[in-house]
C-alpha cells in the first residue's frame, strides 16, 4: 500500500524576492536563422565542447539551471512530419546525454534535459535521471513533454498512439518515475557483514503501479538520488496542461504575454495544486538582447530576413537592451511569476547578454544571487528534500 | 619463422552485482556515486586499456520471493554514466550492456549515436537479450520471448539499429553560412525498416558518428549465438578463459567467419578474467583463497545451493554435509533475475556430482561452493599473471581480456600498476594509445556503410 508523504516541502525563507532564472538550449539558438549568425557554431552542435561552452557560460552568469530540448523526429517547421528542409539546423544529440557529458566540467548549475514521455520507458527514464543526479551530485531535473506526431509514432512503430490522452499518460509516467526514484530508501544499503547483507530489503520497495498504457513493478535498479526527488519539469500553454504542471510537476514553464496574463495563469496553477506545496513557475521569453534596443531590433530582422518570415513563437518575443528586460521581469515577477526561462534567439550572442547584461542588472536591483550557495537544483529553487512515500520512518 | 607476436587487448568492467564483488573489504567503496566510475575509468586509461565495461540488469534479483541482499545491489543508468565518463577521459572506449528486449531501435541507437558523438568515437554496444517476464514487468513491453524468439529480435533490432546508423553518410551537415544551405541532402536520414519484429520508417535525428556504428559486442554461447555473433559482431564478451576451453571457443567462433567474408581479425574474442595478485605465487595463492571465502559468505552457500536445489534450504548448515534430498526438477521458481541458473541442465546430475565430490574430498557445502564455483582465472605474482596472459593469447585461447576486479573502485589499481608495465615490457601490450577511437584501439576498420538504408525492407 502507498504512503503518502507526511513531511511537506518548505519554502527556504528569504529566497522568495529574489527571482530564478533559466536559459533553453536549443541547437544554435530559437530563431531559425540563428545558425548563420557570425558567432554562431552550427558545425559544432554534434560536439562535447559545444554544449560544455554553452552551460558554463550560464553557470558563470550563476543561473538557475539550463533546459536542453530533444525531440524523437527530425526538426521540422510542420507541426506532424518532417519538412525536407535544408536551410534549417537539422539533426540533434539526445539532451539527457547531452546533460550528462557536461555534468562533470561544471559545478553549480542545474541541467534539465528533455524527455519524451509518449514512446519511451518511465523505468528506463527514471533510472537515467536519477543517474544524471549521481553524476551532477544533485543538481538534475527532467523536463517531460509530449509529442503527437505520428512522424514520432512512426520512429516507434507499435503502439497505437492514446491521443487525445497524452497529458495523462505522461502524467502517469511523472507518477512512475517518481515512485521508482523513492523505491529505495536513503538508508536501504546497509553492509552488514555479521548476516553478509548488503541492503536491508524492508527499504526496498516495490512500486506496483498499473495503468492504462504501462504498468511498472519496481524497484529501480537506482538507489535513490542525493536530491531525492530530481526536479520534474513541464510547459503548458492550455489548462489540460496546468493540471499537468499542478498534479506532477516542481516547475512549471508557461508562456503569458504580459503581467495580468502571468497572474492569471500562476493562480490557474495553484488552484490546481490545492494545498501541496507551491509549483515553482517560470515564463518563459524568446529573447533578441543588445545594448541598444535598435541593435537588437535590427538583429531580428536581419534574421527574419534571412529566415524568410517573421519569427512566431508560443512564448512572448522581446526584442531590447538588458534593462529593458530587466523591467519587464520584474513587473511579470510582482505579478506571480517565481522566475523566467529565457529562449535566446541566437547563441552564444544571448546568453552574453544575459550573463553579462541581463544578471548584473538584476543583481543591482537585488533580485539576483551574487554567488552559488545552495548544495542543489532543488536547494536552489528553495525547494527541501523531500521525505521518502515510501519510509516506514516517516510513519511510525 | 615463427608467427609474429598478437598485440594483447585489455579491458576493465566495472565490478558487478554479484558474489565476484567482495563488497565486505574494508577498501570497498561505492557502487553508485560517480566519483568510484572516475577513479576506475582513470585507472583503466592510465593503463592505456582499450575499453571499460559496464554491464545491465533491469530487475533487482530475488530469491525464494524475496529481493536478493546478499549481494551489491543497485546500479546508476549505463548510458548516463558513460556519457558523464566521456568528460573525465579522453581515450578509452565506453562499452556498455544494453538490452535489446525492452528498449526500441529508434531510443537506443539515437542513445549510442549521442554516445559516440559526445565521447569522439568511443563508444561500444554489448547486445543483450532478456529471458522473462520477471524483468518484464518494469516495461511497457512485459511479456515474455522463447529463447528462439530472443536471438531473432536481439538480431532485428541490431539490424534495424544498422540501419538507422546508416541512413546518415556522414557529409550532409554542410552549415554552410554564407549560401544558407544547412543540410546537403534533403532526405537524409530517411529510413524504413521491417520484418516480424518491428515495423519502422521516418527519419532518423542523429547524424552519422564518428565511428559510423559503435563497437558492437555479443556475449551468446549457444551455437545460435556464435554464428550471430561471426555474422555480425567486432567483439566477443565470453567466459571461455582457460586456454583448452579458449582456443577451443576462438578455434570455431573465428572458423565462422568466413562464410561471411571477413577476416580473422575482424571478431575479437575477450573472455571475462578475475585475478589475484600476490608478491609471490604463494602469497597469492593464499590471498586469492581468502577472497574466495569472502565471496562465498555462509550465506551465499546457501542461496548458491538453493539455485542448484531449487528449494528453500534456510535451514541448512552451511558448515555440514550437502543435502540429502534431491533438487526440485522443472522450472526454476527459487531464483529469479538471476542467467546463471539456466547453466544447470540436470540439476539431479550436478548434485549428485557435488556429492560425491564432497565425500571424496571431505568438503562441507561452503567448501564444496568455494571449488564449483567461479575461482579466479589469474592468480600469481605480476611476473606469473603477465606471463599467463601473453601466453593464452598468443596460443589463440583469446584476443586479450576484459578484466574483472573483486574490489570497487581500486581494484584495477594494481594490476595496472604491476602487470601492465611488464606486458608493456615483453612488447604486446601498448605503451601509448595510437589511435583516437575505440575502433583504432581494437583495431578494427570503419564498418562498410549499407548504401540504401530501406534494403533491409
Amino acid at each position: 500500500m502507498l504512503v503518502t508523504v507526511t513531511e511537506s516541502e518548505k519554502s527556504v525563507p528569504g529566497s522568495s524576492d529574489r527571482l530564478h532564472l533559466a536559459v533553453a538550449l536549443d541547437g544554435t539558438g530559437w530563431h531559425p536563422a540563428s545558425w548563420r549568425e557570425p558567432d554562431a557554431r552550427p558545425a559544432a552542435l554534434l560536439t562535447a565542447g559545444y554544449w560544455t561552452d554553452l552551460v558554463a557560460e550560464a553557470e558563470r552568469g550563476l543561473l538557475d539551471f539550463v533546459t536542453v530540448e530533444d525531440g524523437l523526429a527530425l526538426q521540422s517547421e510542420h507541426p506532424l512530419r518532417a519538412d525536407d528542409r535544408t536551410d534549417r539546423v537539422r539533426g540533434r544529440l539526445d539532451a539527457t546525454l547531452i546533460a550528462a557529458r557536461v555534468a562533470p566540467r561544471t559545478r553549480h548549475i542545474g541541467l534539465v534535459p528533455t524527455v519524451i514521455a509518449t514512446h519511451t520507458e518511465p523505468f528506463h527514464a527514471s533510472k537515467a535521471v536519477a543517474t544524471l543526479d549521481y553524476v551532477s551530485s544533485g543538481r538534475a531535473g527532467v523536463r517531460i513533454q509530449v509529442t503527437a506526431s505520428p512522424e514520432a509514432a512512426g520512429h516507434f512503430g507499435r503502439r497505437t498512439m492514446p491521443d487525445p490522452d497524452l497529458l495523462s499518460e505522461a502524467a502517469d509516467y511523472v507518477e512512475v518515475i517518481r515512485r521508482l526514484w523513492d523505491s529505495w530508501e536513503d538508508d536501504a544499503e546497509i553492509r552488514d557483514v555479521a548476516t553478509g547483507r548488503f541492503v536491508d530489503r524492508t527499504k526496498l520497495h516495490y512500486v506496483d503501479f498499473e495503468g492504462p498504457w504501462f504498468s511498472v513493478k519496481g524497484p529501480s535498479i537506482t538507489p535513490r538520488p542525493p536530491q531525492g526527488q530530481p526536479i520534474v519539469a513541464a510547459l503548458g500553454h492550455v489548462d489540460a496542461a496546468y493540471r499537468l504542471i499542478a498534479s506532477s510537476a516542481d516547475v512549471g514553464f508557461i508562456t503569458p504575454h504580459d503581467a495580468a496574463e502571468t497572474t492569471t495563469t500562476v493562480e490557474a496553477i495553484a488552484a490546481h495544486r490545492g494545498d501541496q506545496p507551491p509549483v515553482r513557475v517560470f515564463a518563459d521569453l524568446v529573447v533578441f538582447l543588445d545594448d541598444t534596443t535598435a541593435a537588437a531590433r535590427s538583429r531580428r530582422d536581419r534574421l527574419d530576413e534571412a529566415a524568410g518570415r517573421a519569427l512566431r513563437s508560443d512564448a512572448e518575443i522581446f526584442v531590447g537592451t538588458p534593462a529593458e528586460l530587466a523591467d519587464l521581469l520584474v513587473q511579470w515577477h510582482d505579478a506571480g511569476a517565481d522566475g523566467f526561462r529565457l529562449r535566446p534567439a541566437s547563441l552564444p550572442h544571448d546568453l552574453l547578454q544575459i550573463t553579462d547584461g541581463l544578471v548584473p542588472e538584476l543583481r543591482a536591483r537585488g533580485l539576483f544571487r551574487t554567488s552559488y550557495a545552495a548544495n542543489s537544483l532543488r536547494e536552489s529553487l528553495g525547494l527541501s528534500r523531500p521525505a521518502n512515500r515510501y519510509s516506514t520512518a516517516a510513519t511510525s | 619463422m615463427t608467427k609474429p607476436l598478437k598485440q594483447i587487448h585489455l579491458a576493465a568492467h566495472f565490478p558487478g552485482v554479484n558474489n565476484t564483488t567482495v563488497w565486505s573489504d574494508p577498501a570497498s567503496g561505492s557502487h553508485i556515486d560517480f566519483g568510484s566510475f572516475v577513479h576506475f575509468a582513470k585507472t583503466a586509461e592510465r593503463g592505456k586499456f582499450d575499453f571499460m565495461f559496464l554491464a545491465e540488469g533491469l530487475r533487482l534479483r530475488e530469491q525464494g520471493g524475496e529481493i536478493y541482499d546478499l549481494d551489491v545491489v543497485g546500479r546508476p543508468d549505463t548510458f548516463t554514466v558513460l556519457a558523464a565518463l566521456a568528460a573525465v577521459t579522453d581515450r578509452l572506449g565506453l562499452t556498455g550492456t544494453i538490452n535489446s528486449t525492452f528498449n526500441e531501435p529508434y531510443e537506443v541507437a539515437r542513445q549510442f549515436a549521442s554516445l559516440d558523438h559526445l565521447s569522439d568515437g568511443r563508444a561500444a554496444w554489448n547486445v543483450v537479450t532478456s529471458w522473462d517476464a520477471f524483468t518484464g514487468e518494469n516495461f511497457r513491453r512485459g511479456g515474455y520471448l522463447a529463447e528462439d524468439q530472443r536471438y531473432q529480435r536481439a538480431e532485428s533490432f541490431l539490424t534495424a539499429a544498422h540501419t538507422l546508423f546508416d541512413s546518415w553518410r556522414g557529409d550532409e551537415v554542410v552549415a554552410d553560412k554564407e549560401s544558407g544551405v544547412f543540410l546537403g541532402d534533403a532526405a537524409a536520414g530517411s529510413f524504413a525498416y521491417s520484418d516480424d519484429h518491428f515495423d519502422i520508417s521516418g527519419r532518423f535525428n542523429v547524424p552519422r558518428s564518428p565511428q559510423g556504428r559503435p563497437v558492437v559486442f555479443q556475449a551468446g554461447d549457444s551455437d545460435h549465438g556464435r554464428e550471430f555473433a561471426a555474422a555480425s559482431a567486432d567483439a566477443i564478451f565470453s567466459r571461455h578463459g582457460t586456454l583448452e576451453d579458449g582456443q577451443a571457443f576462438y578455434a570455431d567462433v573465428k572458423g565462422r567467419l568466413a562464410k561471411y567474408g571477413r577476416r580473422h581479425d575482424q571478431l575479437l574474442i575477450l573472455p571475462a578474467a578475475t585475478f589475484v595478485l600476490g608478491d609471490t605465487d604463494a602469497e597469492a595463492a593464499e590471498i586469492a583463497q581468502e577472497v574466495r571465502l569472502a565471496q562465498v559468505s555462509p550465506q551465499t552457500a546457501i542461496k548458491f545451493l538453493e539455485q542448484l536445489w531449487n528449494r528453500d534450504l534456510s535451514d541448512h548448515d552451511p558448515d555440514g554435509p550437502l543435502p540429502a534430498v534431491d533438487p526440485v526438477v522443472g522450472e526454476n521458481t527459487i531464483a529469479r533475475g538471476r542467467a546463471s541458473v539456466r547453466m544447470y541442465r540436470d540439476p539431479v546430475a550436478t548434485a549428485h556430482e557435488w556429492r560425491a565430490r564432497a565425500e571424496a574430498e571431505g568438503l562441507t557445502s561452503r567448501e564444496l561452493i568455494v571449488e564449483v564455483t567461479g575461482r579466479q582465472n589469474f592468480v600469481g605474482s605480476p611476473q606469473t599473471v603477465a606471463e599467463r596472459i601473453d601466453y593464452l593469447v598468443q596460443a589463440d585461447a583469446s584476443d586479450g581480456f576484459i578484466l574483472v576486479p573483486h574490489v570497487t573502485p581500486g581494484g584495477l589499481d594494481p594490476f595496472v600498476d604491476r602487470v601492465v608495465p611488464l606486458l608493456q615490457e615483453r612488447g604486446t601490450f601498448r605503451s601509448e594509445y595510437e589511435g583516437t577511437t575505440l575502433r583504432d584501439h581494437l583495431g578494427l576498420a570503419a564498418p562498410a556503410r549499407s548504401e540504401d538504408a530501406t534494403s533491409a525492407v
